[in-house]
């Protein structure tokens, strides 16, 4: 398999598309907490239970297909190999957590991989919704429109005080947690962030790395989302997120532009340097990678770099995982080992647009 | 006092150790603490562990007797889950928790949710018919006070005709 090819696997098909204000916002997710009234949640659930839940799934979904989005498939975790499951959590079709399921769990995947459904995760179904670019609303109308299709069969666990009940008391109520991942080099680079974070956790959102809970911000990729669940419409929830990260959208402009009128050349000499790392190096470290990624985006974004697509930080960054970095090399491999095939696929992306 | 664990950094905290009855002092840098267990971190991020055990154990001595011997007693009808199960792992069982562990859960969902103990959003199309109803229902009713209010009485009318026909749809899917 080329490398072409292989890219075009690693990226699922919506991130092809440009949404607005995708310079900043790479895109944006909604994922709602679903849970089968009869049954026990996932952590306390006989495994015949799980499975019955699983194969309810299959025989229902796998198939159908849910307005644009294409035919589902239904993939058991349980089949698949430790790289595999990587594999899927760096494309972020699954989370870590349902990756590490040893009991009956599986996912439903859209063909174009907007639409996952984890099933028997920490809740019997975890929807998830992509949309590229900063689209929360418009995310948020469709993620109503596949649970009222999920609800036409499945009996929720639903309670009029509590509302959605779910298995961590943290989702219960609307289960929703709405996301968007922001790319903030300049907010990064002037440590403007840092004085930012507080203040948007005051507002009951959440601040973090790409990888989830815990990870740093790889690349200056920051992910944005709700942290209350309960007392607050899905609207309110998705309108507070949405007007903060218009905030945020705004300053990292300003922040861009300040660094280009005061300081041109040096930036010009950063994102140079990083593309020269990329483009020549034989050992790269992920956490490098990331970096050198971020400002070589930042400078095709600003126009310093012409020759190199936009989609480069998306396609890197997955491609550059461990997991995907193993399926290509078709055996398991050393972090140093990672360091050079990492190097190597990084020069050969460049260079198939020089 | 330079730390007695790696001699290079100065010792900027100071323990009492006891160890089969004997108490030893301790002087070590902040490093070596954390490395050698001698202070105990709270794990990265947010820990509902801890939050629950400080929420069950704030109480004064005999409020916590009474509730040791409810919480011995309290179990999840559904999934065998016991209370203090719940307070250990901060986790539902199923669905059937809610109500079982109901009497715990304001203070918990208050401190989670600032301050929110109560539900305000999408009601499920197919299961939560009646209650979707009704939740429009009362959104009318806001709207009526406020239209009368403001004399806006043609208005007021025609929502009031709305009210009275979701109001028969209720009552007729109950017949
Ligand atoms: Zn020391
Ligand atoms: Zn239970």
């Amino acid at each position: 398999m080329t490398l072409q090819q292989f890219m075009n696997e690693a990226i699922s098909p919506w991130m092809r598309e440009d949404g607005p204000d995708s310079d900043i916002v790479l895109s944006s997710r909604i994922r709602l907490a679903r849970n089968f009234s009869q049954y026990s949640f996932p952590i306390l659930a006989d495994e015949s239970d799980l499975e019955h839940i699983s194969s309810f799934i299959r025989e229902e979904y796998e198939h159908q297909s849910f307005q644009d989005y294409q035919e589902f498939s239904f993939i058991p975790i349980q089949k698949l190999s430790p790289v595999e499951r990587r594999v899927l959590v760096e494309k972020h079709l699954i989370s870590p957590h349902l990756a590490e399921q040893d009991h009956s769990s599986a996912v439903l995947i859209s063909k174009n991989e907007q639409v996952s459904i984890m099933v028997n995760e920490e809740d019997h179904l975890r929807l998830q919704l992509y949309y590229p670019g900063f689209q929360l609303t418009k995310a948020l109308e469709k993620v109503f429109e596949l649970d009222d299709w999920l609800e036409e069969k499945v009996n929720y666990a639903f309670d009029e005080k509590r509302g959605y009940l779910t298995g961590c008391p943290t989702n219960v109520g609307t289960g929703m947690r709405a996301s968007v991942m922001m790319h903030l080099p300049a907010l990064a680079w002037t440590q403007q962030i840092n004085r930012m974070i507080p203040a948007i956790n005051q507002l009951g959102l959440v601040v973090r790395g790409i990888y989830g809970e815990g990870s740093e911000a790889k690349g200056n990729v920051f992910q944005i989302s709700n942290q209350i669940t309960l007392g607050k419409s899905e609207e309110d929830i998705v309108e507070d997120l949405q007007s903060v990260a218009g905030q945020l959208i705004e300053q990292e402009r300003k922040a861009r532009n300040r660094i280009m009128e005061q300081s041109a050349k040096r930036l010009e000499d950063r994102i140079y340097r990083s593309y020269g790392i990329l483009a020549y190096s034989r050992i790269i470290e992920s956490k490098e990678a990331a970096s050198c990624l971020s400002d070589v985006r930042l400078g095709i974004d600003l126009g310093v770099i012409e020759n190199v697509s936009r989609s480069i930080l998306n396609e890197l960054m997955v491609l550059t995982q461990p997991g995907f970095l193993q399926q290509y090399a078709k055996k398991s491999l050393a972090p140093n080992e990672r360091d050079v095939l990492r190097a190597s696929l990084i020069r050969e992306r460049i260079q198939l647009e020089n | 006092m330079e730390c007695q664990e790696c001699h290079q950094r100065p010792a900027t905290l100071h323990f009492t150790q006891v160890i089969n009855g004997d108490k030893t002092e301790v002087y070590v840098c902040e490093v070596c603490a954390k490395e050698k267990g001698y202070m105990t971190y709270p794990e990265e991020g947010y820990s509902l562990h801890h939050l629950l055990s400080g929420l069950f154990t704030s109480t004064n001595e005999n409020q916590q007797n009474t509730a040791r011997q409810q919480m011995s007693n309290l179990q999840c009808p559904q999934c065998e889950m016991t209370l203090s199960e719940f307070k250990r792992v901060g986790k539902f069982g199923c669905s059937q928790c809610y109500q079982t562990f109901e009497d715990y859960l304001d203070p918990i969902f208050r401190r989670v949710h600032s301050g929110n103990t109560t539900h305000h959003g999408k009601i499920p199309a197919r299961k939560g018919g009646d209650m979707r109803i009704r939740k429009q229902v009362d959104a009318y009713r806001d709207e009526l006070q406020r239209l009368i209010k403001n004399e806006a009485f043609e208005e007021a009318a025609t929502v009031r005709d709305k009210i009275k026909e979701l109001e028969k749809e209720i009552g007729g899917d109950e017949a």
